[in-house]
C-alpha cells in the first residue's frame, strides 16, 4: 500500500483545496483577504488550483493600512491582474479620515490594530459572509486554537472559549443573519511548508522576501527599513544593509533579517537553521503575551 | 535543484490525552524542545514567565497554553494544534485538555488523528480517565494507540511497576477495538525515552516515543478499497476555452479511482464511465484518499453537491434509518424525538431522534440501558431517521463516509459527533 501515500505537501494542498471548495459551496459571498504576503499569495495560488479550469469564485480584498512597502503594492496589482480577479481595497486611511478610528502617535505607532476596523467595515459594506485568510496555527499561540471555519458573531468577534467543535473534515458553515466566518485553509501549514510549496510550485513572490541592499536602521534590536511612514529618532543611524523580510506587514512594524538568501533554495536553508519564529520580527506581537488573542477577539483575522 | 531532505515527508497526525497533572503539556514541550522545534524567542518568553511565577525550572507546559485564561489558571481549555518536523516526518499534534469538556475536546482532536498518545501516571496506574481516553480512542477508530507510562522518575524507574500497568491496560483494552497498541516508560520532566533513550531504564528494550512516531506504519490508515467520491462542487467554467467542461470536484473518501472506471452516481443510480481525473497540474492516472481532484464523466448525467460517485459493483449502504454512536457536545441535552440538521460528507439533511438505546458510562465502559439522558460530554447509542436517504459505510469501515455531525437548528451550533454503526 506504500504507493497510496501522499507526501506532506500534497496532503496539505489537498486539505486546503477541500476547504476552499467548501467555502465556495457553503457561502454566498466569500472574500479572499489578500495582503501581498507569501501566505495570502499561497492561498490565491491554491484557490486557482481548486477551481481550475474555472475562475476563482471569490472577490479579493486588501485591507490597506497605507503603510505598506511600495514593493508589496506593486506586486499585488501585478499578481491579481495576472489571476484575473476583482480587487476591493478597504483603507485604514479612509477610516481615519472618517473619524472611525484614532491613529496612534509616537515613534512606535502602528496601524495594526486599526486594520480590524477597516476589515470589519469592508466585510460589512460588501456583505461578505466569509473571509478567507492565510493565517497559520504555527504562527502564534492564540492562532494555535483556531478552527478552519471560525465563527464570528455580528460584531465580528471571536469567542475562543466557545468555539464550534470541528470534527473529521466536516465543516459547519451554518449561521444566523449578520454572523460571518473567517476561513483559514492553510491552518495546518508551517513556515517551512509554505516555503517548500512555493519552491515546488514555482510561485512568484514580492522581491522583499529575497536578500537585497536596503537603507536600514536598528531600533530595540530590530532591523527596520527607512521609508516615508517610518519616523526615525536622530540617534538611529541609517546604513546600507544586506537584508530580507520573513514576513511582510506594515513598514512601521515589520523588521528585516540580515540575510544573503537570494533564492528559494537558500531561503529554505535559512528557515531550516533559524532559531527565531517569523513573528519574532513583528513588534506588533511583542506588545504583550496576549496581544494576538486580544486583537482576534475584536475581529482581527 | 538541491535535494531537500524536507520535501518528501509523510504527515502523521496524533492527539494527546491525559488527566490533570499527568504531564501532558510537559511531554509536548519536551518533544518540541528536544527535537529542537522550539525557537529562541518562544523559549525566552516562557523562561521569563516561569521566572515571574517563581517556578524552579523552565515550565515547558507554558509553550502549549495559548489563551490568557489558560495561562492564568494553569489549565488548557481548548484543543490546540502544534507542529514539528524531524527529517523523517512532519507531525501535527492535537493537544486536548484533560478536564474541562474533556470528552468533547478529545473527540474533536481524535477525529483527525492517526495515532493517540495516552498518558498514565506511574504512581497512580490506571484511573478512570485511562478507561475514558482508551475508549474514546477506540470509538473514534484511531489506528494506533501509544500508552506513555509517565513520571517513571518518581517510582525509581521500577520495571515491575511499568509491567503491572501494561498488564492492567491490556486486560481491558483487549475488549475494545484498538488495532495497534504500544507501551513506553517515560519521564517527560527529565526527558527519559521521549526523544533520547533513557540511561536509567536499561530493562526497556523498545524505542523512544519519537522513534515510534517517526517509524510507525501509517500507509494503511486510509481505506483504499471501497471507492467513494462525495461531490463537493460542480466546476463549469463556461469560458471560450472550456465551453462545455463539466467537472465534479471533491476529495476522495475511499478507494482508488481510475479513468475508464464504471461508476454509479447516487442517489440517481445513473451509470457512466470516468473520462478523466483532472487537477490544475494535469490529468491523473489514478487518485486515492485523501486527494482533492475533479472527475469528468463520459455521459452527461445530472449530478450536484451532496451526490456520491461510487463503483457500480461496490456501493455503500443507502438508508434513511441509521444506528449511530453519538458524542454530545452541547449544554442543551439531546432531545428524544427532537429534530436536528445534519451534515454527512458533503450532503445535508434533517433528522429526527427516534430512540436512545443506551448511554455508555465512559469511566467503567458499562452500558446503562435505563439511562436515556444524553447531555454534554455523554456518549450513547441512538437511532435516527433522516429526511432523505444517506449513502454511508460503517465508521469502522470508513471514517469519512461513516461519520456525521448533528446541528442545532436554532443556533446552528455543532451539537453531536456521530459514528455510524449500521
Amino acid at each position: 500500500m506504500q504507493a497510496y501515500n501522499l507526501s506532506h505537501l500534497s496532503e496539505l494542498e489537498s486539505e486546503a483545496i477541500y476547504v476552499l471548495r467548501e467555502v465556495a459551496a457553503q457561502f454566498e459571498n466569500p472574500v479572499l483577504l489578500f495582503s501581498g504576503g507569501k501566505d495570502s499569495i499561497t492561498c490565491a495560488h491554491l484557490a486557482r488550483k481548486a477551481f481550475w479550469p474555472a475562475k476563482i469564485p471569490f472577490t479579493f480584498m486588501h485591507v490597506d493600512t497605507g503603510h505598506n512597502f511600495p514593493e508589496t503594492i506593486e506586486f499585488r496589482d501585478y499578481y491579481l491582474n495576472k489571476l484575473g480577479v476583482n480587487l476591493i481595497v478597504s483603507s485604514v486611511q479612509d477610516c481615519i479620515n472618517q473619524g472611525l478610528v484614532i491613529e496612534e502617535k509616537g515613534f512606535n505607532a502602528s496601524r495594526n490594530a486599526l486594520q480590524t476596523v477597516a476589515l470589519l467595515k469592508g466585510v460589512e459594506e460588501n456583505k461578505f459572509d466569509a473571509a478567507i485568510g492565510g493565517a497559520r496555527r504555527d504562527e502564534e499561540k492564540a492562532r494555535a486554537k483556531e478552527r478552519f471555519f471560525s465563527h464570528r458573531d455580528d460584531f465580528g468577534q471571536w469567542d475562543p472559549k466557545n468555539q464550534r467543535p470541528e470534527l473529521w473534515n466536516i465543516f459547519n458553515g451554518k449561521k444566523n443573519l449578520g454572523e460571518s466566518f473567517r476561513i483559514f485553509p492553510i491552518s495546518n501549514w508551517t513556515e517551512m511548508d509554505i516555503w517548500q510549496y512555493i519552491l515546488k510550485e514555482k510561485i512568484e513572490l514580492p522581491s522583499l522576501y529575497f536578500s537585497h541592499e536596503r537603507e536600514c536602521f536598528i531600533r530595540e534590536g530590530v532591523v527596520m527599513s527607512t521609508g516615508e511612514h517610518v519616523p526615525q529618532r536622530p540617534e538611529e543611524a541609517t546604513a546600507k544593509m544586506s537584508v530580507r523580510f520573513r514576513t511582510i506587514g506594515d513598514m512601521t512594524c515589520t523588521g528585516a533579517v540580515y540575510s544573503d538568501a537570494d533564492s528559494l533554495e537558500k531561503i529554505i536553508e535559512e528557515v531550516a537553521s533559524t532559531r527565531v519564529t517569523e513573528r519574532g520580527t513583528r513588534s506588533d506581537d511583542k506588545r504583550s503575551e496576549a496581544a494576538m488573542e486580544d486583537r482576534k477577539k475584536q475581529g482581527y483575522f | 535543484m538541491n535535494k531537500d531532505p524536507y520535501l518528501d515527508m509523510e504527515l502523521l497526525r496524533f492527539s494527546t490525552a491525559g488527566s490533570v497533572d499527568d504531564g501532558k503539556s510537559t511531554l509536548i514541550g519536551r518533544m518540541l524542545y528536544d527535537s529542537k522545534s522550539i525557537f529562541e524567542d518562544q523559549y525566552e518568553a516562557i523562561e521569563k514567565t516561569s521566572r515571574k511565577k517563581g517556578d524552579e525550572q523552565v515550565n515547558l507546559a507554558l509553550l502549549t497554553d495559548g489563551l490568557r485564561a489558560e495561562r492564568e489558571q494553569g489549565i488548557t481549555i481548548d484543543v490546540a494544534y502544534r507542529y514539528f518536523a524531524t527529517p523523517k516526518r512532519k507531525f501535527i499534534i492535537a493537544d486536548t485538555p484533560g478536564h474541562i469538556q474533556y470528552t468533547r475536546n478529545m473527540v474533536t482532536g481524535a477525529s483527525t488523528s492517526n495515532l493517540s498518545i495516552i498518558l498514565v501516571d506511574a504512581r497512580k496506574g490506571i484511573i478512570e480517565q485511562t478507561y475514558r481516553h482508551t475508549f474514546i480512542s477506540s470509538l473514534l477508530g484511531i489506528p494506533h494507540v501509544v500508552f506513555c507510562i509517565n513520571k517513571m522518575d518518581l517510582v525509581d524507574y521500577d520495571e515491575t511497576i511499568f509491567y503491572q500497568i501494561k498488564k492492567d491496560i491490556e486486560a481491558f483494552s483487549s475488549k475494545l477495538n484498538v488495532r495497534d497498541i504500544h507501551f513506553i516508560p517515560i519521564s517527560a520532566l527529565n526527558g527519559d525515552n521521549v526523544v533520547n533513550k533513557s540511561t536509567k531504564m536499561d530493562w526497556y528494550q523498545g524505542g523512544t516515543l519519537l522513534y515510534l512516531l517517526e517509524n510507525i506504519h501509517i500507509g494503511s490508515d486510509h481505506n483504499h478499497i471501497d471507492c467513494r467520491f462525495p461531490v463537493q462542487y460542480v466546476i463549469r467554467p463556461q469560458s471560450t476555452e472550456f465551453p462545455d467542461y463539466r467537472g465534479y470536484a471533491g476529495r476522495i473518501a475511499g478507494g482508488v479511482f481510475k479513468p475508464g472506471d464504471e461508476i454509479a452516481a447516487l442517489p440517481s443510480g445513473f451509470t457512466s464511465k470516468i473520462k478523466s481525473i483532472d487537477t490544475a497540474d494535469g490529468e491523473l492516472k489514478e487518485a486515492f484518499a485523501p486527494q482533492s481532484v475533479t472527475i469528468t464523466l463520459e455521459d452527461e448525467i445530472d449530478i450536484s453537491r451532496g451526490d456520491m460517485i461510487v463503483r457500480i459493483n461496490n456501493q455503500p449502504k443507502v438508508s434513511q434509518d441509521l444506528d449511530i454512536m453519538v458524542c454530545w457536545m452541547s449544554d442543551k441535552p439531546l432531545i428524544k424525538g427532537g429534530k436536528y440538521a445534519l451534515i454527512h460528507t458533503t450532503n445535508e439533511a434533517r433528522c429526527i431522534i427516534k430512540e436512545v438505546k443506551y448511554k455508555v458510562n465512559i469511566n467503567t465502559l458499562h452500558r446503562e440501558e435505563s439511562d436515556h439522558n444524553i447531555g454534554m460530554n455523554d456518549i450513547g447509542r441512538i437511532s435516527i431517521r433522516t429526511t432523505k436517504p444517506l449513502f454511508f459505510d460503517s465508521y469502522q469501515k470508513n471514517r469519512n463516509t461513516g461519520s456525521l455531525i448533528l446541528i442545532d437548528e436554532g443556533t446552528h451550533e455543532t451539537v453531536g459527533a456521530c459514528m455510524i454503526i449500521d
